[in-house]
């Protein structure tokens, strides 16, 4: 093999991969996807996408042996949606235990008044500076599909607000989050992925 | 803060965009992907893509267009028409739509809403309603892409709206009917009663004629998005000029 592949997109059988595929091959680059961990260990980044319920989510990682091949992996990490609610230690959602690459856990939106899902174009407010917000504004709007989410923390490098303000991008380490889809967000959502191509 | 949203819906037919009137005399405006590049770059924040002919005619949606369209659009788009099985709407969320939306098929077997809420999960899951006053209630019409085939169903509205959200809709398009291709506005006391009892995102559709029904269905109706067709493929309302429009109201828009 004369060189990793650039980025593959870890397929959980229970999400909708050709949208996050589609984005990558506007950039010029094609995401290889596979549901095999030693296929998917060789890649210089991966990207776990999901829909769907963090328990359905979790048992499918967990008996694929994804959960730990994604555990031990030390290159970036890109989670979209409930993607990013798996890196958590917990969800509410059914009680699960999640992947633990970052701290906290993972809550229902508050339903108040408000419609749920949280679904729609919603508002970015960046907290601190990083590679993976390079060229993305103040009041960027990205697209949202969620009911679950994690309060802000010593991770968030971003947050919105539906009811309660939660993390909408997160970095620990080489994990990294998007809780909105960037494969849906127009020019923001592009270049939100243009810089994790990038990110070291 | 949340945007609302505008979402323009192309009417497909052989799998071409068609523009008709009162569900009927349609004629070809475009192919699939020169109209959504065209209405992602005039702002839209989705698109819905209605095959007309697949329910009445009991065929499935044609999907050729929908992975190609998916290739140039980085803003979500739904799928409507013709969906009557986990199979059916598996094949077309693989070839990349991001939602589907059921409409007859799910009168005629409402517990195809549970599967695909189960199967797909809830934000992916659109229940379209077609929605008629009769003089004394709103009641839900089916079929309704062919006036022939049309019928009045025996749900209420009101019931209707509650049962779907039971069953995992995870988003309501609500079309009524009379205000249909009239350009006279939306139904705004249809559309403020369901929201009452709408506890997902609702769309508002049916009736966009000026600027204001947009403005007076948001603030009045409270609806989460609304849905037009040909006020926006005739150019009556630009997407752009639209959304100053709002924002000069005072509307949460993404521009």
């Amino acid at each position: 093999m004369c060189c990793s592949p650039e980025i593959m997109l870890v397929d959980t059988g229970c999400a909708n991969l050709a949208s996050v595929r589609f984005a990558f091959a506007r950039l010029g680059v094609t995401a290889v996807i596979s549901c095999d961990p030693d296929k998917l260990r060789t890649a210089n980044r991966l990207v776990l996408p999901g829909v769907g319920s963090a328990s359905a989510g979790m048992k499918a990682l967990d008996d694929s042996g994804l959960a730990e091949m994604l555990t031990e992996y030390q290159r970036p990490l890109l989670g979209i949606c409930l993607g990013m609610q798996m890196l958590f230690e917990h969800s509410n959602e059914g009680d699960t235990a999640c992947l633990g690459l970052v701290g906290g856990e993972v809550e229902a939106l508050p339903t108040q008044s408000l419609p749920i899902p949280h679904m729609g174009w919603n508002t970015l407010n960046l907290l601190r500076k990083d590679p993976l917000l390079t060229g993305i504004k103040q009041q960027d709007y990205v697209y949202f599909v969620h009911s679950f989410a994690a309060k802000r923390s010593a991770d968030t490098l971003a947050i919105s607000n539906y009811g309660m303000d939660f993390s909408a991008i997160i970095r620990r380490g080489n994990s990294y989050g998007c809780q909105f889809h960037p494969e849906l967000s127009g020019m923001v959502g592009a270049r939100i992925l243009q810089n994790f191509l990038k990110v070291k | 803060m949340l945007a609302r949203r505008i979402i323009p819906c192309l009417d497909v037919m052989g799998g071409k965009v068609v523009k008709g009137i009162r569900f009927a005399n349609h004629e070809i405006v475009g192919e699939c992907v020169d109209m959504a590049q065209r209405y992602r770059d005039a702002g839209a924040d989705e698109l819905v893509f209605y095959d007309i002919t697949a329910s009445p005619e009991g065929r499935k949606v044609d999907i050729s267009w929908i992975d190609k369209v998916a290739a140039v659009l980085d803003i979500p788009f739904c799928v409507a028409g013709g969906i009557r099985s986990i199979a059916d709407a598996a094949v077309i969320l693989a070839a990349g739509a991001d939602k589907i939306s059921i409409n007859s098929p799910a009168l005629s077997n409402p517990d195809l809403i549970n599967q695909l809420s189960n199967r797909f999960g809830r934000q992916c899951v659109v229940v379209g309603i077609d929605s008629y006053w009769n003089g004394q209630d709103w009641l839900v019409k089916a079929l309704t892409g062919d006036p022939d085939k049309t019928i009045t169903t025996n749900w209420k509205t009101i019931d209707w709206i509650v049962e779907v959200q039971k069953r995992g809709a995870g988003e309501i398009v609500l079309n009524c009917m009379g205000e249909d291709g009239r350009k006279s506005g939306y139904d705004i006391r249809q559309l403020a009663v369901m929201r009452e009892l709408c506890k997902v995102p609702l769309i508002a559709s049916g009736g966009a004629g000026k600027l204001q029904d947009f403005a007076d269905v948001f603030c009045q109706s409270n609806v989460d998005g609304a849905l037009a067709a040909s006020v926006f493929h005739y150019n009556t309302i630009s997407i752009t000029e639209l959304k100053s429009y709002l924002c000069s109201q005072n509307i949460e828009v993404r521009q």
